[in-house]
C-alpha cells in the first residue's frame, strides 16, 4: 500500500502517471501528518516507544511531532483525560487548522477504560469529534502503527477540502 | 517499636490523649480534636519525639460502620528523621462538625494535605492559611470521596452528562 506503483502500475512502462487532484492531495496528505500529542498519561510511554527508532513512526511519513496545535493537522489524544481537563483538550482541538483529524489513543481515551469515577471523561467523542480509535491499555506499538495506517487510508478516501 | 512510641505519646498527653492502638504493627495515638495542634506543636520540638516531618495527612470515612458512632477520622503520619522512628496520630471528626485544627502553623507541608482533605472529604481545618479545593476545579459540588458521594455521579465542566 502507498507505494507509487500500486498507484499506478504502468508508471515504470510509460514514465508518467494519471490520477485525480483529489487522489494527489490525499496521496500528500496521508504522508505528511504532523502530529500533536497530547500526551496526560501511561500511554505516553507506548507513545514514546512507537514514535522513536525501534518503531519508527517517521516510516509512515508522521515522525514530526508539533507543540503548537496551529502547525500540527492530527491530534493525537493519548492518555485519560479528566473532567478539568477537557476544557484544555477542547481549546487545543479549535486552536488547529483545517484539515485536521483526531485519534484517540487508549482505552481511557476511547470509552474511559475502567475508570467510572467522578473525575474522568467517558471517551474524549463527548467533546471532540474522532477519527480513529486505538484501543489497549495501553496499546502496543503495532497496534499503534496499525491505526496510523487506518488514519492513512481515511485521509486518503477523503473528499479534499482545499 | 512504634507502638511503644504511641504509648509513650499518651504517657507524656495523658490529659489530650484518649487511647492508643496497635494497627499492623504501627502505633497509633487518639488524640481529642480540641488539642491536635497542641499536641503536634508539643511532639516537633519535644526532644523525645522530635517530629520534623509530618509524612502525611489524610481522612477516613466510616459511613455505613455499625461499630462506630464517630464518622470521620483524620490521620496523621508523623516521622522524625532525627530520631529515626514514626507513629500516627487520630482524630475523630463528628459528622455535626466537620472541622479540626490546622497543623498547618506546625509544619508548612500540611497546607497541601489540608486543602485535599478538604477537597476529598470536606473536612474544614480551623486556622488554615488559604483552605480551598487543590484537585477538584471550582463549582464542583460536594466531596468526592465520601462514601454518599455516588461513585459515578458526574459533573463536567464542558460535555454530556454520561
Amino acid at each position: 500500500m502507498g507505494t507509487i506503483e500500486a498507484a499506478a502500475p504502468d508508471i515504470n512502462k510509460f514514465g508518467f502517471m494519471t490520477t485525480t487532484l483529489n487522489d494527489a492531495i490525499g496521496w500528500a496528505r496521508k504522508f505528511s501528518i504532523f502530529q500533536y500529542p497530547f500526551v496526560t498519561a501511561c500511554c505516553g510511554m507506548e507513545y514514546m516507544s512507537t514514535a522513536c527508532a525501534h518503531y519508527d513512526v517517521d516510516r509512515f511519513g508522521a515522525g514530526f511531532p508539533r507543540f503548537s496545535p496551529r502547525q500540527s493537522d492530527v491530534l493525537f489524544v493519548v492518555g485519560t483525560i479528566s473532567h478539568k481537563m477537557a476544557p484544555v483538550l477542547k481549546r487545543v482541538y479549535e486552536q488547529m487548522c483545517e484539515p485536521k483529524w483526531v485519534v484517540a489513543f487508549g482505552v481511557c481515551t476511547c470509552t474511559g477504560g475502567f475508570y467510572d469515577n467522578y473525575a474522568t471523561v467517558m471517551g474524549i467523542d463527548t467533546i471532540i469529534p474522532v477519527d480513529v480509535y486505538i484501543p489497549g491499555c495501553p496499546p502496543r506499538p503495532e497496534n499503534v502503527l496499525d491505526g496510523l495506517i487506518k488514519l492513512q487510508a481515511k485521509i486518503q478516501s477523503q473528499k479534499q477540502e482545499v | 517499636m512504634s507502638l511503644a512510641l504511641a504509648q509513650a505519646v499518651l504517657t507524656k498527653f495523658p490529659q489530650h490523649v484518649t487511647g492508643v492502638e496497635d494497627r499492623h504493627g504501627v502505633g497509633v495515638a487518639v488524640v481529642k480534636r480540641e488539642s491536635i495542634r497542641t499536641v503536634c506543636a508539643a511532639l516537633k520540638d519535644d526532644p523525645d519525639f522530635r517530629f520534623e516531618m509530618l509524612m502525611d495527612l489524610f481522612a477516613v470515612d466510616y459511613l455505613h460502620w455499625e461499630e462506630r458512632d464517630v464518622r470521620f477520622d483524620v490521620l496523621y503520619s508523623l516521622y522524625s528523621y532525627s530520631k529515626k522512628h514514626r507513629v500516627f496520630l487520630r482524630v475523630h471528626v463528628p459528622e455535626r462538625e466537620v472541622v479540626v485544627d490546622s497543623v498547618a502553623p506546625v509544619w508548612p507541608g500540611a497546607n497541601w494535605f489540608e486543602r485535599e482533605t478538604w477537597d476529598m472529604f470536606g473536612i474544614r481545618f480551623e486556622g488554615h492559611p488559604d483552605l480551598k479545593r487543590i484537585l477538584m476545579y471550582e463549582g464542583f459540588e460536594g466531596h468526592a470521596l465520601r462514601k454518599d458521594y455516588r461513585y459515578n455521579k458526574r459533573q463536567p465542566l464542558i460535555g454530556p452528562l454520561n
